[in-house]
């Protein structure tokens, strides 16, 4: 029963830190366009290079 | 008789090169210009790239960004980037491209409260889920010290987030309170506080059960319903303000250095305007100088266009057809004719009955009888039990979480936004929250004739009946002329195979026609009174050669596609199908035949067309309205629920609940079974919640529903009426 008192805040922080990626991922306009950013994959402008 | 589309706004390509466009967009941002382009025609991941290529290479663009969910480009670029030089290269591409007006824009282009709800919505679910991790341990039987230990770490995690999470119901129960009203937020907001508050005092007294898991999925699943409802408006909402702003609100007016671009709202009476032919007269006024025809179509819903000239007086709204005209303001702006229409719209709104949606009439019945069950519970239990309060307590806020609408919350808007991206994929959008309910209800529909049933554009009729060598002229004459009649008949006739004629001297007298000189005759093509003809009934341009007889060219308005079959499938459905035209008889008639409609009136007023559906509701009929112009405004508000397509008026578009966005016709009846399934979906939800509700309240109330029932009972009825939801897809 001692392991609760570690699994439970590394499941609590584990949880935190997906709502924290999910919090900057909605203040960076991830979510803005949904198409647009499916199709976008598809695009081969950047195939080669990484983008500068 | 629309000419020119009336949304595609009036860019032109030499706006790229006048100072003034330029002027006025440096003015509008010193530093740095956006513009907003709406492309109705990308769908795919080539044409993401193509755009964004395409305007990169422009020496003046700083970045191009392409939404493709709102069919939108963004540009930065230099001061002197103008939205006129865009257009061209994304028309160069084979992209269409309207101008936005990014005012008009600006507020939805940060869907600030959809990303606060989300927030809250994320939130909510990450307390939950821990919480319900926690409270499986419970369930599954962690005694004593553990279960206090679980209990406290569920408490420390779910009482903030009913604080942060529960605000909008906590906001929208206060706010119907404060005016001693009951809605459906009262008994959320009551039973996520009581469970919060109940739970606390169980564990400070080491008590068996805590509902912290079933106050957080509460808020989840309702918050998921309302972020649902949210998005449907949301989409709606800004595809409405993006036929709103397709028309840039801007004037030529005259000035000592020639013409230039202002805003209308700068204009004042007695200022001069400049009208293009065709372009849409900015402003009531008189013509000053030079002579046109005039397409009325949208204000009055007559086909055939008017001579105006000097002297005479235009409205706000009305099409200039053939020759430039100079216009002194009368009136301008929020005085000019077109805006006062409006107003009497924003008049007849506001007095229109207003529609009580399922969900309110649900709320009705439901909040009142959730609140006496549980006063029920809480008294009965205290007289069983002798006085025990924390027991009856404890009982009324099992049966208030447990009769929570969490299914009741999902059930319409699950619905909703499941038709609404059915039938956007099809081309309507639906711009009010309870236009598919009123819609499902419609058994009579009225349609307006000109730009709705028609497109507004004509054809002609009697080719065939003339000679070889009169459809020659004819055509060498027309072709010279960008009159809509003209321009129809050149496109027929050479699609006939029918090579013009060797007329020389051609020249265009602005509102009466064409002249030229054919093997040393005379010959002139126009309206009948400048050929000595006698006007007929039909739309009719007439060719007089020489001194002979005048021939008349006779047009009928072409017919929208898919008009024939939504009048059709209405007719299958059983609905009584009635069509209202202020144009004269003649037009009307022809067109009733063609689409077989018994049932038809010409010559109609604004005013008539409104009293005409009011007298149908008022014999019990619930009448769909469909038109386009400012005539037919009024009688849009006053309909059940009304219809108008894209290129219809601003002032019709925002009377109307629904805007059919492609120019076919033909998924009307389709929305009329898409609309009848939503609501037998929406009632089916409600009889699924009921039906949870009936097995529940028994448990409940005898004392027996643990954490886990309601959780059970929550989970379940939220997730059937989702999945009933989605059947509609």
């Amino acid at each position: 029963m001692e392991m609760l008192v570690y699994l439970i805040p590394i499941s609590l922080f584990l949880g935190g830190l997906g709502l924290a990626a999910f919090f900057w991922a909605l203040r960076s306009r991830q979510y803005d366009d949904p198409e647009g950013d499916g199709q976008r994959f598809l695009n081969d402008d950047w195939d080669d290079h990484p983008k500068p | 008789m629309a000419v020119a589309p009336p949304t595609r706004p009036m860019v032109c390509g030499a706006c790229a090169v006048t100072p003034a466009a330029e002027t006025l967009a440096a003015r509008k941002a010193p530093t740095d210009a956006r513009v907003m382009l709406s492309l109705p025609t990308i769908r795919c991941a080539g044409c993401i790239s193509a755009v964004e290529r395409g305007l990169n290479a422009m020496p003046d663009v700083r970045s191009a960004r392409v939404n493709l969910t709102l069919k939108r480009v963004s540009i930065d670029g230099a001061p002197d980037l103008t939205a006129g030089a865009a257009i061209d290269a994304l028309e160069r591409l084979g992209y269409e491209a309207h101008e936005l007006d990014p005012g008009i824009l600006s507020a939805t282009e940060t869907d600030r409260a959809g990303r606060d709800i989300l927030m809250r919505l994320a939130v909510a679910g990450f307390a939950a889920m821990n919480v319900m991790l926690l409270s499986v341990a419970i369930w599954s039987g962690a005694a004593d010290a553990t279960r206090d230990l679980f209990h406290w770490i569920s408490a420390a995690i779910a009482l903030p987030t009913i604080a942060f999470s529960g605000q909008p119901f906590f906001r929208n129960a206060w706010a119907a309170l404060s005016v001693r009203r009951l809605n459906m937020d009262v008994p959320i907001s009551l039973a996520i506080l009581l469970a919060g508050g109940m739970s606390l005092f169980e564990t400070m007294q080491s008590g068996h059960h805590a509902y912290f898991d079933a106050a957080l999925s509460l808020t989840f699943f309702l918050l998921a319903g309302r972020y649902l409802d949210h998005r449907t408006r949301a989409v709606a909402r800004s595809a409405a303000e993006e036929l709103a702003a397709l028309e840039v609100p801007r004037a030529l007016k005259m000035t000592a250095d020639g013409p230039q671009e202002v805003a209308i709202a700068a204009l004042a009476v007695g200022d001069v305007v400049q009208v293009r032919p065709g372009g849409r007269v900015p402003v009531d006024g008189i013509i000053t100088t030079g002579q046109s025809e005039i397409d009325r179509s949208l204000l009055t819903g007559e086909s055939l266009p008017v001579f105006a000239g000097g002297g005479d007086a235009v409205s706000a709204g009305e099409v200039n057809l053939t020759g430039p005209l100079e216009v002194r303001v009368t009136a301008a702006g929020e005085d000019s004719s077109l805006h006062r229409m409006a107003d009497l719209v924003a008049v007849a709104e506001s007095t229109r009955n207003r529609y009580t949606s399922l969900a309110d009439r649900a709320a009705g019945i439901y909040a009142p009888g959730v609140h006496l069950l549980s006063l029920f519970a809480f008294i009965g239990w205290m007289i069983i039990s002798g006085g025990d309060v924390r027991l009856a307590l404890n009982i009324a806020v099992a049966v208030l979480i447990i009769t929570c609408p969490c299914a009741l919350g999902l059930a319409v808007p699950a619905v909703t936004t499941a038709a609404s991206g059915r039938l956007f994929k099809r081309g309507m959008l639906i711009k009010d929250g309870t236009a598919l309910e009123r819609l499902a209800e419609v058994d009579t529909v009225v349609f307006d004739k000109t730009g709705t049933l028609t497109l507004g554009a004509p054809e002609p009729t009697n080719l065939d009946q003339h000679s070889n060598r009169h459809l020659q002229v004819a055509l060498a004459l027309a072709a010279q002329s960008a009159h809509p009649l003209a321009e129809a008949l050149t496109k027929t006739a050479r699609r006939g195979g029918i090579t013009p004629a060797r007329v020389t001297d051609i020249r265009e007298e602005p509102g009466y026609g064409v002249a030229g000189t054919w093997q040393g005759q005379t010959v002139r093509f126009g309206r009948a009174a400048w050929l000595g003809a006698t006007p007929g009934d039909a739309t009719a341009a007439w060719l007089r050669i020489g001194d002979a007889d005048p021939v008349e060219f006779t047009f009928s308005d072409s017919l929208r596609p898919g008009a024939a079959k939504a009048v059709a499938d209405l007719r299958a459905q059983g609905k009584s199908v009635h069509l209202l035209s202020g144009d004269a008889a003649g037009p009307v008639a022809d067109l009733a035949t063609r689409l077989e409609i018994a049932d038809w009136q010409a010559g109609v007023l604004p005013s008539e067309k409104a009293a005409f559906v009011q007298s149908l509701s008022d014999a019990g009929a619930r009448v769909l309205m469909v038109g386009d112009g400012l005539n037919d405004t009024a009688a849009l508000s006053a309909a059940h629920v009304s219809i108008s397509p894209a290129s219809a008026l601003d002032a019709a578009r925002v009377a109307s609940d629904i805007v059919l966005l492609g120019s076919d016709l033909s998924p009307l009846g389709d929305a009329m079974i898409t609309a009848k399934r939503a609501t037998r979906r929406i009632k089916e939800n409600f009889t699924i919640a009921a039906l949870y509700n009936m097995i529940a309240i028994p448990i409940a109330l005898v004392g027996l529903a643990t954490p886990l029932a309601a959780a059970l009972a929550m989970s379940a009825s939220s997730i059937t009426v989702s999945l009933n939801a989605l059947r509609l897809r």
